[in-house]
């Protein structure tokens, strides 16, 4: 029963650049890419326990490589993507054994603390960077010659991309290095004692989480052709946060509908309501105090009771 | 020479301000184990409630005005806390989100009211003309922020130290579950401290008013000013506190004014290293 | 005393172990033969579950030495000394809840395995993990528990899959931290016979507080009263002592 539910969410993906116009397709491809950014950070928040405030760093990072080398240094894309993801990656692994110093509240507010430096440094090098004005003018990669400058075929890649990245992550999540994490962030003690070593676990993953983040960031860049500071705020993390508590961060859906859900709220609310912010902050506050666990759960706790659910 | 004396007063008065703005938020996590990332925006609208009382009424006087701002924002702070915090005690994750939702609201709520133009705020009139000290020239208000800082300090001192409550407040911060198990009123406690620590932040910001002025984003500049602060001089501890404000408010002062590029850099660094190898900080009996 | 021969399954030599100005276990000196049964008694605040910590390595000793099998483990971290052949059950129980009784003890199989570090592979592929479990389980006869999740079993039963877990992993050293607490009668029995039917192979080690429950268990046993040895020796000698009676009547 469940499966056939599944199944028809994910031949919903198909339907976008076959039946809506540009804006929707558009929009499809947004929540695509805040899809796999949420995937990413729901690794260290759900299955690792590791609450991370500055996820937005890796997404950032990424896009400014990317945008760099294609604009001013005259990189290929291909080469370009490879040298920003490595180097996310490898940033990834220097701020992993510096926030793995602490746990729980010191976790966050390093990782707070790592993100605002990227992005202090964003703003003010603007030699490197052109601060608060952004890089502009971008270009998208055309992969085997096939250009993805129209909202269909770009969303067709966006597509092929975030389901290669939600396989990989549902595998990672599933696999036995994945029950490790699982087991360590709920006995990290029991786990030693059974021969897990608990620091390289976290780190490991810390590690993965910002490679997809990053890959996230490449996609951004791509869809925007356009990379500002903004992307590395605090607010661009806190906005994946919510995605992923909202979506209910326990499970591999939840995530992804907390994501569709938050930009969604972002580009309806922004035409209506000119408080952004404001209503992030009560959506924050009625998620966390209505249903903790998040939507899906609730959502599925909902399905079950009405079909007089027992296991 | 002049140089060196001026950031000096300014880093002696930002200094200040920020031993006031995070002596509230060490209280509030040193007892409710909460980090109230909705300090910086309690400051904020300190700051803009007092730049239009202040601009409104000439001749206002700041001290009415800053315990005027300080009770409504700690009104507003209690009812967060009785309505909201004290539903989320089981869930620690939830109470950090639900302070910065409740930060975007307030700081939004802010833009709305009185837009997005930065709004300054007029020196009191007393206060205006510079002082004179070996031939110097000092700005006055900058001084006596300094010297609200250190009778806040006292203030606080004395609460903590040598009144019942205070003896409460130690308590429940070295050991919440003994505390309530000697009878002490816990979760009124936390009402009382939440509104404190959000009162002390509303009425900093109006003293800091004319100093910063009222602008969005003052309470995303501010906050994180806060946490550094506790982290680097223990949570709980008021005199690291004290310490940790002005050890901040000089490296932010010079910091920003030498290396512009790299002011987040030197800001954060210290943190970072605090956490990484010296989590209880340097008067801190608790880690965070 | 125990007489010392030349291989011992665990060398302890001079421990201690203080938290600020609160020393909670000083010069201890313990030498286990493999396939001992050790007891370790003691009334409460003894230090006898801090011994046990020291050994597996949740907490470092201030002095002292621990060996095993004649290499010394004293700096190793807790999961090192795992794949050295240590294994422990806790006094609290440490399981995972929300988990199957299968999944937890495929989590023990795991711990020692290169395939933990697998992440491009769901966990069901690896059939002979299963098969393991599931046989592990039979083992201690909850079997056919082996879908519940673990929140749902009783206390008893939880105990067992501790063992199980623990056993798992074929340990060499076993250290049991009060294995018979909170059990009803039945339970006991169940939990005994489990103990009673380890291979010889491996040494065990085990606290109870206790005394009567465990004694039949026992072949040596180490009394502890405020963090030193008291008592070390052959069962009924250690009984028969009078600092034994001492410690336990109390002065």
């Amino acid at each position: 029963m469940k499966w056939i539910g599944v199944a028809l969410l994910a031949a919903s993906f198909l339907l976008p650049p076959v039946f809506a116009g540009d804006y929707y397709i558009n929009l499809a491809s947004q929540i695509l890419i805040a899809a796999i950014f949420a995937l990413s950070l729901n690794l260290l928040v759900g299955f690792g326990g590791m609450t991370s405030l500055g996820h937005a760093s890796y997404l950032g990072v990424a896009a400014y490589i990317s945008a760099l080398l294609t604009s001013r240094y005259g990189f290929g894309h291909g080469m370009a993507a490879i040298v920003s993801i490595a180097g996310t990656t490898t940033m990834a692994a220097f701020f992993g054994v510096i926030a793995l110093r602490a746990t729980g509240l010191g976790f966050l507010m390093i990782t707070l603390a790592l993100s605002q430096v990227l992005w202090g440094l964003a703003y003010r090098m603007s030699n490197l960077t052109n601060g608060d004005n952004g890089i502009a003018g971008l270009t998208r990669p055309a992969p085997f010659g096939i250009s993805l400058d129209s909202p269909a075929s770009f969303y067709w890649f966006a597509l092929i991309v975030a389901s290669f990245a939600f396989l990989m992550m549902a595998t990672f999540v599933s696999s036995a290095f994945g029950s490790s994490l699982k087991g360590v962030r709920d006995q990290p003690r029991r786990m030693a004692a059974l021969g897990f070593n608990p620091w390289l676990v976290r780190w490991i993953t810390f590690i993965y989480a910002g490679f997809w983040g990053g890959v996230s960031g490449l996609l951004y860049v791509y869809y925007n052709k356009y990379i500002h500071p903004t992307s590395l705020s605090t607010t661009s993390s806190a906005e994946a946060l919510l995605g992923v508590i909202a979506g209910g961060s326990a499970t591999l859906g939840g995530p992804v509908v907390g994501a569709a859900l938050v930009l969604l709220l972002k580009n309806y609310a922004s035409a209506y309501i000119e408080r952004w912010n404001m209503l992030l902050g009560l959506v924050f506050l009625f998620i966390v105090l209505v249903m903790p666990t998040g939507i899906v759960p609730a959502l599925s706790r909902l399905t079950m009771g009405l079909r007089g659910g027992s296991r | 020479m002049q140089f060196w004396i001026i950031q000096g007063l300014n880093s002696l008065s930002l200094g200040g301000l920020l031993f006031l703005l995070s002596s509230g938020f060490s209280l509030i996590f040193g007892l409710m184990r909460v980090a109230n990332l909705t300090h910086g925006a309690f400051f904020m609208l300190g700051t803009y409630l007092g730049a239009t009382a202040l601009r409104s009424w000439d001749g206002l006087n700041i001290w009415v005005t800053a315990l005027g701002a300080g009770i409504a924002v700690a009104a507003i702070g209690g009812l967060f806390e009785r309505l909201v915090l004290t539903r989320l005690k089981t869930n620690p994750l939830g109470q950090v989100l639900v302070t910065l939702g409740m930060s975007f609201i307030i700081s939004d709520a802010c833009l709305m009211l009185w837009g997005g133009d930065s709004i300054p705020v007029p020196t009191p009139q007393n206060l205006q003309s510079p002082t004179r000290v070996l031939g110097f020239v000092f700005p006055t208000y900058r001084l006596v922020l300094v010297g609200c800082a250190i009778g806040a300090a006292i203030v606080l001192y004395f609460l903590l130290e040598r009144t019942r409550l205070g003896a409460m407040i130690r308590a429940g911060v070295d050991d919440r579950q003994m505390a309530r198990a000697v009878g002490i009123p816990v979760s009124n406690l936390f009402t009382v401290v939440f509104c404190l620590g959000a009162g002390i932040a509303g009425a900093a910001g109006v003293l800091g008013g004319p100093i910063l002025s009222a602008y969005p984003g003052l309470d995303a500049d501010m906050l994180p000013l806060a946490l550094i602060v506790v982290i680097l001089g223990g949570i709980g501890s008021l005199l690291g506190a004290f310490v940790g404000s002005f050890i901040i408010g000089f490296i932010y002062t010079f910091g920003t004014a030498l290396f512009p590029e790299l002011a987040y850099i030197i800001l954060f660094l210290p943190m970072i290293f605090v956490i990484a190898f010296r989590p209880q900080g340097l008067f801190g009996r608790l880690s965070a | 005393m125990t007489p010392r021969t030349p291989d011992h399954a665990l060398e302890i030599i001079d421990l201690k172990k203080a938290f600020g100005g609160l020393v909670v276990t000083q010069d201890i000196s313990l030498a286990i033969r493999q396939g001992e049964r050790r007891l370790i008694i003691g009334p409460n605040g003894a230090g006898k579950t801090t011994l046990f910590n020291q050994i597996s390595g949740d907490l470092r000793p201030n002095s002292g030495q621990i060996k095993l099998f004649g290499t010394d483990v004293t700096q190793f971290a807790a999961y090192k000394r795992a794949h050295f052949g240590l294994s422990r059950t806790y006094q609290i129980i440490t399981l995972f809840p929300g988990d199957t009784l299968e999944h937890n003890v495929t989590l023990g199989l795991l711990g020692l395995r290169p395939s933990r570090w697998q992440m491009w592979r769901p966990l069901s592929f690896y059939g002979d993990l299963a098969t393991e479990a599931r046989r592990t389980l039979d083992a201690v006869g909850l079997l056919h528990l082996a879908e519940h999740p673990v929140s749902d079993i009783a206390y008893g039963e939880k105990r067992r899959v501790e063992l199980a877990m623990a056993l798992a992993q074929k340990p060499r050293v076993l250290l049991l931290d009060e294995p018979l607490a909170g059990l009803s009668n039945t339970e006991r029995t169940q939990v005994k016979s489990l103990i009673a039917s380890i291979p010889r192979e491996t040494t065990v080690l085990m606290i109870e507080h206790d005394m009567d429950t465990a004694l039949d268990l026992a072949e040596t046993i180490t009394l502890l009263n405020y963090g030193r040895v008291i008592v070390d020796g052959y069962r009924d000698a250690v009984i028969a002592d009078e600092r034994t009676r001492e410690v336990y009547l109390g002065v």
